[in-house]
């Protein structure tokens, strides 16, 4: 629970990140702070007490794996957070290009 | 267990620094602390394959977001609204906490999973697909077209990337080169 609750704490930074900052790249950090909780949360509620990683092997009979579910899950997720980063920052490059700027109340050609 | 929280803390701490730093470029280095930290996580909560991925994941997007905030001037403005816009965030995150500790409640406790599908995954697991590792059987067997759709969305962002970036076409050609890497 106190545990689920430190995650929660990383995903509220990310969000008030989002939501206050005007710095584009500020933006962008804050967007890669929630999903990394939110990773952070998937695997945590995978874990099991005294749990193994979700590998057989050969000489040992193992018994207690933790959940693979969620770990693959968090593979695919992981590697599409990637891209939209990617994507993200090409666009905020643009940006600067054109408006020779990162912050978003100054940029204004669109407005109205 | 102990260590646990000890990089919780640490990578919440590296978070708020990432948040409220004015240089842009040590914010950066701090996110990449935060996402460092996480992989440690990953290792010990048992999920090497995730620690793994993400450690690479983490080095490419600093290389990413440093390419991006070289050499750029940053004016840092507080003009407008500082303290109704701060009051009105302040309240949406109390609130969006409150109900989540409410929710957080009915959640499995931390460390007994109900694991009703990975049950059928790890009996019949190594049987159906012949891998020992389970999560590579659950990605590219039992789950194929997750994995299929996660290189639809991977090439759909390379190609916006490469549009966005790419010089022909454009009216006056005097920009730096970027990065246009998966």
């Amino acid at each position: 629970m106190i545990i689920y609750l430190l995650s929660f704490i990383l995903f509220c930074l990310g969000i008030y990140c989002i939501l206050r900052k005007r710095n584009i790249i500020k933006i962008i950090v804050g967007i890669i702070i929630t999903e990394y909780a939110v990773n952070l949360f998937f695997i945590l509620s995978a874990y099991r007490i005294e749990g193994r990683a979700p590998i057989y092997s050969a000489e040992a009979e193992i018994l207690n794996m933790v959940d693979p579910l969620p770990h693959a899950l968090v593979l695919t997720s992981i590697v599409i957070g990637l891209a939209t980063t990617a994507l993200l920052v090409a666009i905020a490059m643009r940006i600067y290009e054109k408006y020779g700027t990162f912050d978003i109340t100054q940029i204004r050609e669109l407005k109205g | 267990m102990m260590g646990l929280y000890i990089l919780l803390i640490f990578m919440i701490v590296g978070a708020i620094i990432a948040i409220e730093v004015k240089d842009m470029l040590s914010s950066v280095i701090a996110v990449g602390a935060v996402g460092l930290g996480l992989s440690i996580v990953f290792l010990i909560l048992k999920a090497p394959d995730v620690a793994i991925t993400q450690l690479v994941v983490e080095i490419l997007c600093l290389i990413i977001l440093i390419r991006a905030t070289l050499r750029k001037d940053l004016p840092f403005s507080t003009t407008g609204r500082w303290v109704f816009n701060t009051f009105i965030t302040s309240v949406f995150m109390i609130v969006f906490f409150l109900v989540a500790v409410k929710c957080f409640k009915d959640l499995p406790e931390f460390g007994f999973p109900l694991m009703r599908v990975a049950r059928t995954y790890i009996e019949h697991g190594k049987a159906l697909t012949g891998s020992t590792n389970l999560v590579t059987s659950v990605i590219l067997d039992f789950r194929a077209y997750d994995t299929l759709g996660e290189a639809t969305i991977l090439f759909t962002a390379v190609i916006a990337v490469l549009t966005i970036v790419r010089k022909i076409g454009r009216k006056k050609v005097d920009m730096p080169d970027e990065e246009s890497d998966e």
